[in-house]
């Protein structure tokens, strides 16, 4: 056991958690998404992780539950990383936002809310971050085909609101 | 094609004789405003074309305006997203007849190594282009050559005549050649009718 992992599991006290191999070494952490708010809360107050790197997803479609979540954090004092992964399925895709605790967060969940319609509860602001307002779905599913579904539809409703509004006015 | 020829008795007064099309179109060709739409790395290129070293002013057209009010040449400079289609629409509309368009390399052409849900596949799909430049991204020698095809075509144009007669039937949307059939309101379903079924995965050939 690392001192990482070490310190990690002596921080989170009774939250229910295990470590899990990965390849790249990291210390990763699998939570339930019911104990995810006090994991992530232990190690931000507890374990010195003062730092988000990332909030995303992996679409582990058709497995069930098809979601994995994973967050990475970072502790300057101690130069080291810890990753936290948790499952949530597609019918609940919800988990508790960390904006309050890691502000920098908001764009990442906004992201991930974005490309995999996984939603934020309490987030404050959560809109789309990169496709246009009124895009219907998320891209980076695994069953979204990778042409679109009608990827011009927006363009289309726009242009055709354009030439009403030029025929009616010439 | 005309020419000018000097009119004979004018003696010193140096007058000219030539067809109203040729010279319309002369002064056309040879005073093109580009409005350069640098949308990704084919932009640094377009600015080398501008820039001293291959010096667009030989041909007359280095008179860059970022405002579409004073352009005739849209150059689309790079890869054209759907989000991003409107405003370049918008810009073309904007622009004053007579204008035209320049699609800079493979992005802009046909979508390019971009086969995506986010494209535009080809900025014909919205715009109606004169010269296509193939490249990734075009050398300024390449565009520059596109630039002189344009000058030619425009050497062929028919000024007067579209004057008098109206403006000839030249497609607004470009080909229209739109990927997908129109269908308002996407029901959530064809989420899982799309999904990993090969024929419908590929998206062409149903328009």
């Amino acid at each position: 056991m690392s001192d990482t992992q070490a310190r990690v599991s002596a921080a989170l006290g009774g939250v229910p958690h295990q470590f899990t191999s990965v390849l790249d070494g990291m210390p990763t952490l699998v939570v339930e998404r019911d104990h995810l708010r006090a994991c992530l809360l232990a190690l931000q107050q507890n374990a010195g992780f003062e730092a988000n790197t990332f909030v995303t997803a992996v679409d582990h479609f058709p497995a069930e539950p098809r979601f994995e979540l994973a967050y990475q954090f970072l502790s300057y004092a101690h130069n080291d990383r810890v990753r936290v992964h948790t499952r949530v399925s597609e019918s609940d895709a919800k988990v508790p936002t960390i904006t309050d605790l890691w502000p920098g967060t908001s764009f990442s969940e906004r992201e991930c809310y974005d490309m995999f319609g996984i939603v934020f509860d309490g987030h404050p602001d959560l809109r789309r971050l990169l496709m246009p307002v009124g895009f219907e779905h998320h891209p980076l599913r695994k069953d979204y085909p990778h042409h679109g579904i009608e990827p011009d539809r927006l363009y289309r409703t726009w242009d055709r609101e354009r030439r009403k509004e030029w025929n009616s006015a010439t | 094609m005309g020419s000018l020829k000097p009119v004979e008795g004018s003696g010193d007064l140096g007058f000219l004789a030539t067809r109203a099309d040729f010279l319309i179109n002369w002064g056309r060709k040879n005073s093109l405003w580009p409005m350069p739409l640098g949308l990704s790395c084919c932009g640094i290129e377009l600015m080398a074309m501008i820039g001293p070293k291959f010096d667009l002013a030989r041909f007359g057209a280095e008179a860059a305006r970022f405002s579409p009010r004073q352009c005739d040449l849209l150059i689309v400079a790079g890869t054209l997203t759907w989000k991003m289609a409107t405003a370049v629409r918008t810009i073309y509309d904007q622009m004053p007849d007579p204008k035209w368009v320049i699609a800079m390399g493979v992005c802009s052409s046909s979508g390019g190594m971009y086969d995506s849900y986010a494209v535009v596949q080809g900025v014909d799909s919205i715009l109606p282009v004169d010269v296509y430049v193939p490249g990734c991204p075009p050398r300024p020698d390449a565009v520059i050559d596109a630039i002189i095809k344009l000058q030619k075509q425009i050497e062929r144009e028919d000024p007067l005549g579209r004057l008098i007669r109206g403006p000839q039937a030249k497609p607004d949307t470009g080909s229209g050649r739109l990927l997908f059939q129109e269908n308002e309101g996407v029901a959530k379903s064809a989420v899982d009718k799309h999904a990993h079924d090969p024929e419908s995965r590929t998206g062409r050939g149903q328009a």
